[in-house]
């Protein structure tokens, strides 16, 4: 599938978007204005941007934790996102859900998920679904390379492929299960783990959105000519902490280490000179894009902090449905 | 009482549960079935003997020994239009399947402040009694019980069985029935031949009388129903009184019961510590505290892993002696 340059631009709208959507989470968070903590996805943002461009808006995706970047890429608004990390009435799930329980049913996005691997078997369970009901539908779970530690992952491969269903299972290696490097947690082969079910596994570089794209868009077609389930392994870095409290880093890992990525493997910086090298846009086309997100960004986060909480009676709303 | 004394037809716990399932995969395109062996198996249990037959093997599918896993693709799939029932062979295994409950089933409506439902139904077993050891003998309802967003059935006969568990189907929350597995085929009664549902949340009484209510659960209402008939022959007349669902909880039937004998014992096949008795006699004690003649028993199992030698099970389970005597004490009958 070839991408023409409005879709490069998109593309790099939306990961600029992104950005500056969670460089705002974190300047509220040490504003002290918002309750509670966020884990952010700054430094990942080609993988959630590049599989969602190869998805249709009524995909589904399962996110997790660090999911602002999935429900951005999916095509959720930055208003309503701002007003839920605030615990705001107007937020995707009028404040009830927060930073890691943000759902839009309207595109396709099942919910974040607080239990690391708790996307797996619901993202398995929606593409049961879509096969079943024959809509057509593909289910990409996204989840980091701490949840290859959760068996309910090796079920929901094993299912999904026995039954050939159209999931892509997405791991985002960002090197780190919280504060541990993943070489302490995770024996052999990450790409083996989904091959000895027999998914078909590729490798990419996460922060080549150009990659992540190219094999999302392959698997993404094959699973929905029912050719079965894949796993697409990207890496990746996470440029923060495990959440926005994470400050002093050191004793998990090196600060040149931050550095070394944040120079030499940033997906924005990585993109836009591509698209600058190919004519696809210039330093001024770049810079624009930039302004813009982070002025609509600015105008949410100012909207989410003038908005209401919810009135004290929808506490005992929607236990059942 | 309001299940049908006379219907012309009997039919046992298990076969009543078997043609709510096969009315509802008949009446609903998006009900399927999945678990382990339930297929040409009918499970282990053999309740579901024939279905597979009718329905073929993708609406009642076999999964692999995955029971996180299952479950938690039935909370996917009711999500996204499909309306699963999930059979957990053991109620013992509710520690392998809790995360996909108690995390997932039952928050998701809540925590996308009502965009997203999981209309699912979970199936399972529970009872000691068949020399079945510690890992295959718990009634583990108040596990689920506890949790807000699930709904908890406990049906103690084929027409309670049968019209709650239609209901259940239709509900577009989440509900997990608890059957007693040692009632699959020795409990028998009347089913109408026809179509019934029974709503979730209503209580039955299924014996009335006026000295003591013994509030009992799934085959404790038996033992609690023994009781009463030996009660009678010293002059003391009990009530039954049958919650049947856990969640919601029909309260007013309960404290009203309680109100109208002054006297009430709970009696419940989970461990007794912390558990349903607690709940229900908080219940009555908090409803009905100034009609009380006595303080509000309980009897639940004894707090133990359930022993495999029956000599020591069934020292485990409450039985109609144990609350003959406890409720006659508490009328002050010597």
């Amino acid at each position: 599938m070839t991408v023409d340059r409005e879709q490069w631009l998109h593309i790099y709208e939306q990961m600029s978007r992104i950005r500056a959507f969670e460089e705002q989470v974190n300047e509220l968070y040490t504003g002290a204005k918002m309750p509670g903590l966020a884990h952010l996805y700054i430094g990942e943002e080609g993988i959630a941007v590049g599989v969602c461009e190869a998805l249709r808006r009524d995909d589904y995706i399962t996110s997790t934790h660090r999911g602002h970047g999935h429900c951005l890429a999916k095509g959720a608004s930055v208003d309503k996102m701002f007003c839920e990390l605030l615990g705001k009435a107007p937020g995707y799930c009028r404040g009830k859900g927060g930073s890691m329980h943000i759902a839009d049913q309207d595109t396709g996005n099942l919910g974040a998920n607080a239990i690391v691997g708790g996307g797996a078997a619901i993202a398995t369970g929606a593409a049961f679904s879509s096969k079943r009901l024959g809509n057509g539908r593909v289910a990409a779970c996204f989840f980091g390379e701490g949840a290859l530690g959760q068996g309910v992952l090796y079920e929901s491969m094993n299912m999904a492929q026995l039954w050939k269903l159209p999931v892509l299972y997405v791991c985002e290696n960002n090197l780190y299960n919280e504060y541990t490097h993943h070489s302490e947690t995770t024996a052999g082969s990450m790409k083996a783990r989904a091959e000895a079910f027999g998914l078909l596994a590729v490798e990419v570089d996460g922060q080549n959105v150009r990659e992540v794209l190219e094999a999302a868009q392959r698997l993404v077609e094959r699973a929905r000519r029912g050719e079965g389930p894949a796993f697409l392994l990207c890496h990746t870095y996470r440029y923060l902490g495990h959440h926005v409290g994470d400050i002093n880093r050191a004793y998990y890992r090196p600060k040149d280490e931050e550095q070394e990525w944040k120079t030499h493997r940033d997906p924005l910086k990585l993109l836009s000179a591509w698209m600058i090298e190919h004519q696809f846009a210039d330093v001024g086309i770049i810079e624009q894009i930039e302004k813009d997100v982070t002025a609509e960004v600015s105008a949410a986060a100012a909207y989410a902090l003038a908005a209401p909480f919810p009135a004290p009676d929808e506490v005992n709303q929607h236990v059942f449905a | 009482m309001s299940s049908p004394s006379a219907h012309g037809r009997e039919l046992t716990f298990g076969d009543a549960i078997k043609e709510a399932l096969a009315e509802e995969l008949r009446r609903d395109p998006r009900v399927f079935m999945l678990g382990e062996d339930i297929a040409e198996a009918g499970t282990t249990f053999k309740v579901l003997n024939g279905l597979v037959e009718e329905f073929g093997p993708e609406r009642v599918l076999d999964t692999p020994i995955s029971e996180p896993g299952f479950t938690g693709l039935a909370v996917g799939a009711a999500m996204t239009g499909l309306r699963p029932i999930v059979d957990i062979m053991f109620g013992d295994f509710s520690g392998l399947i809790m995360d996909q409950m108690m995390n997932q089933a039952a928050k998701i409506h809540y925590m996308s402040g009502g965009k997203l439902k999981v209309p699912m139904v979970l199936r399972t077993t529970m009872g000691a009694g068949r020399r079945s050891a510690a890992q295959h003998s718990q009634s583990l309802h108040a596990w689920y019980s506890h949790i807000p967003g699930l709904k908890v059935v406990v049906p103690s006969t084929p027409y309670d069985a049968k019209g709650l568990m239609k209901s259940a189907i239709r509900d577009d929350s989440p509900v997990v029935i608890l059957e007693d597995k040692m009632m699959y085929k020795t409990v028998k009664g009347p089913v109408p031949v026809e179509e019934y549902t029974i709503p979730l949340g209503v209580a039955d009484i299924k014996r009335e009388g006026t000295d003591i209510t013994l509030v009992a659960t799934s085959s404790m209402v038996y033992v609690a129903l023994e009781a009463a008939s030996r009660l009678a022959e010293i002059g003391v007349s009990a009530e039954v009184v049958d919650p049947r669902t856990m969640t919601p909880l029909d309260k007013p039937t309960l404290i009203e019961s309680a109100k109208k004998t002054s006297r009430a014992i709970i009696i419940d096949e989970g461990y007794e510590q912390y558990g349903v008795t607690a709940e229900l006699a908080s219940v009555i004690a908090d409803g009905a505290f100034y009609y009380l003649d006595a303080p509000v028993k309980r009897l639940g199992a004894m707090n133990v892993p359930i022993p495999f030698s029956p000599a020591l099970e069934d020292l485990t389970i409450p039985n109609a002696k144990q609350v003959f005597e406890m409720a006659k004490a508490l009328c002050g009958k010597n």
